[in-house]
């Protein structure tokens, strides 16, 4: 549909409504129905009204959702044998090194190259997105469950609830994040093994706990914040009046409404996960070799950046992409909840 | 913190009133002293009967409501004095023997339906949530509870809005939702604060003949709150005005708008413009502003802003003053036509002349 020459649609004035006429008639004369004419007309007086609260996400948003299915459709595949990938752990040694833009020149039969190991990077690259992917979803599951729980409690009862728990909060996040985490696993990995289960509890779940602690505070001041300003409306106290009790009212009235400000924060919460997981992988407490993942990828060649860059970028970009696309998501999600609670 | 109950005026004359509220106090500890919302509240209400509380932003109506309910935060908050309703005491009753009353023997609407609903949840859960809870009932019959009230409240297709929420309604349909929420389980007493104001002045008065009527259908007391005389003029059987927590006028409506002895209830009605006056006569209004409630003035609390002020009202506060009329109680030295009244404003008249 073309737009409407904006110049052309007459300005409301003292002349209005004789310039309608005339402008109706002129669109009559060149053949275009008035009923069309009326539909521009108001189409651009509405215009941008209907983009802000339309049903279309914009092509960013699209592009961003497709590249997410697009990596967790591959990992699930991937990790179901459902895809004709080499193994992530068999060794063609003839290919070590060699990649696109290796120096030593490209892998035949392997597009993406492969690793110091010979290892197929696709293979590398897919199966490793289940290893953050997992990793990163769980431990921000816990944190939401876990963080949500004492957020709501703090921002619901406030007063010396609210004290004690943002006090822990704060407790949590005066530790660098890092080191928090490093110190996690460490601590983690020493209980189950003195447990005597030290071999048999996957690394995977050490990581998800380690860096769902840490998002608790992160996740937990989110909910606060809005469960303490949703308290305070007066539907909440009308549910009181009603007789409801607090509990029912805190999940009841409250959580729904806090609800899409936890799910807008998750998003941007799993992004920093995947970085997380790949600092950790860097700092040598990650997934465990040989089960890939993008950070214990990048983090057993970061040594042959200068002759082999082809192991470090590839799953770099798709850590970047990813990342990008999760916090372009949240932002987007941001936005439109903006939208629905002004015009509630 | 009961022991005023034994004052004879109310109990022993009506042993059953639904609702007998004697020398109710609401204090707030705050940074800057103690606010004086409510201080020394006293009155009755019987079933079936209207009470309007009448009074500017910050008089303490509000305040007044919730304290009754037990509505009010626990904390940073002394309330003292007595509430009986249906002959028990309930000023001390904790929240969760309080919760038997909310919304099965007492209930409320708020001034805005706009932020008294849930955002996020349909109409006819947000009725069927306290029915459930204080009537033993299953699901079927709840919903069908909701629908007849839906009708009962004249909410076109109601089957059709059970299923929809808040936002999908117009402010009036919305206040009408909220009075169906609060008369859900059948209340002997409702509070209605403020229940027009943020309402369209065409649906006002549908609103409140819609209250009117329910409350005779159910037999039911209410206490209406309003800033507006004109709101209760027709509606309520007692009016009380309020000014700086206390009650300064309380009288039967009729009397009230015949015989007013108090300059703030008189200041108030002549603040109302009215049709008869020709365009663009200048709208009285009432001087200065309502007392700081942390340090209120020696004397009549009204005393600064009004026209009758005489050098004993800074000194002495007025107590509440029987009337001719049984049932007519006013706080003031100088009241509204009375000989020392008009000589009060007689000579203030010609102070302001002179001076």
């Amino acid at each position: 549909m073309p737009e409407p020459p904006r110049d052309e649609v007459p300005v409301a004035g003292p002349e209005g409504h004789r310039d309608l006429e005339r402008y109706a008639e002129d669109s009559l004369d060149s053949g275009l129905a008035v009923g069309e004419r009326q539909i521009y007309v108001s189409a651009v007086a509405v215009g941008d009204e209907g983009r802000r609260r339309g049903a279309g996400l914009g092509f960013g948003a699209w592009l961003a959702i497709g590249w997410l299915a697009f990596i967790v459709i591959v990992s699930v595949l991937a990790q179901l044998d459902l895809l004709p990938l080499d193994s992530p752990t068999k060794s063609f040694a003839e290919c070590a090194r060699l990649g696109p833009f290796a120096k030593e020149g490209s892998a035949p039969g392997h597009l993406l190259g492969c690793d110091s190991n010979g290892r197929d990077m696709i293979a590398r690259l897919a199966y490793g997105g289940w290893s953050t992917l997992i990793v990163a979803t769980g431990a921000v599951l816990f944190g939401l469950v876990f963080g949500g729980i004492l957020g709501m409690l703090a921002g619901f009862f406030s007063h010396k609830t609210d004290t004690v728990i943002t006090s822990l909060f704060n407790v949590f996040l005066a530790i660098p994040a890092v080191v928090l985490a490093l110190s996690l696993v460490a601590f983690l990995q020493g209980a189950a093994t003195s447990s005597g289960g030290g071999d048999r509890v996957d690394p995977k779940l050490l990581l998800i706990l380690a860096i769902g602690i840490v998002s608790v505070p992160l996740l937990g001041r989110i909910t606060r914040a809005s469960a303490l300003s949703w308290s305070q409306r007066e539907f909440v106290l009308a549910a009181r009046a009603q007789g409801a009790r607090p509990l029912r009212i805190m999940i009841r009235e409250v959580l729904p409404n806090v609800l899409p400000a936890m799910m807008s924060i998750a998003l941007l919460g799993i992004a920093i996960a995947i970085v997380a997981e790949g600092t950790l992988s860097i700092l040598g407490v990650g997934v465990r070799p040989p089960t890939p993942s993008w950070g214990n990828v990048i983090a057993l060649d970061r040594g042959r950046i200068k002759d082999s860059p082809h192991i470090i970028f590839e799953p770099a970009i798709l850590i970047f992409l990813t990342v990008l696309s999760l916090n372009f998501l949240g932002d987007v999600v941001r936005a439109r909840l903006d939208v629905r609670e002004s015009a509630v | 913190m009961t022991s005023s109950v034994t004052e004879p005026v109310a109990s022993a004359s009506n042993t059953q009133a639904l609702l007998e509220v004697t020398d109710l106090c609401t204090h707030f500890e705050t940074d800057r002293g103690i606010v004086r919302a409510v201080d020394g509240v006293s009155f009755t209400l019987d079933r079936g009967r209207t009470l309007g509380v009448v009074g500017e932003s910050g008089s303490g109506k509000t305040v007044l409501s919730r304290s009754i309910m037990g509505l009010l935060p626990k904390r940073h908050t002394i309330r003292t004095g007595s509430v009986r309703f249906e002959g028990r005491e309930i000023a001390d009753l904790p929240a969760k023997e309080m919760r038997e009353y909310w919304g099965a023997r007492m209930s409320m609407i708020f001034q805005d339906p706009m932020t008294s609903l849930n955002p996020v949840m349909k109409i006819g859960k947000q009725i069927t949530e306290s029915v459930r809870q204080h009537l033993d009932v299953d699901k079927k019959y709840a919903d069908e509870l909701a629908e007849n009230l839906l009708r009962s409240v004249r909410i076109p297709e109601p089957e059709r809005r059970l299923k929809e929420y808040p936002h999908q309604l117009s402010g009036g349909m919305r206040q009408r939702v909220c009075i169906a929420v609060a008369l859900a389980c059948g209340p002997a007493l409702l509070f209605a604060d403020e229940p027009t104001t943020a309402l369209d002045v065409t649906v006002q008065a549908q609103v409140l003949d819609l209250m009117a009527t329910q409350q005779r259908e159910r037999f039911m007391a209410m206490v209406l709150i309003t800033h507006d005389l004109g709101v209760v003029a027709g509606r309520a059987d007692e009016i009380a005005v309020m000014y700086a927590g206390r009650i300064v006028e309380r009288a039967p409506t009729s009397v009230l708008f015949s015989d007013m002895k108090m300059p703030y209830t008189e200041a108030l009605l002549s603040s109302i413009p009215k049709l008869e006056q020709p365009s663009h006569t200048r709208l009285a209004t009432i001087p200065g502003r309502p007392p700081d409630l942390v340090n209120p003035p020696a004397g009549c609390k009204f005393a600064p802003r009004c026209a009758y002020v005489q050098p004993r009202c800074t000194e002495e506060e007025p107590p509440l003053l029987p009337a001719t009329h049984p049932g007519h109680e006013y706080r003031c030295w100088f009241p509204v036509g009375t000989p020392a009244g008009d000589e009060a404003l007689a000579r203030n008249r010609a102070a302001k002349a002179s001076a």
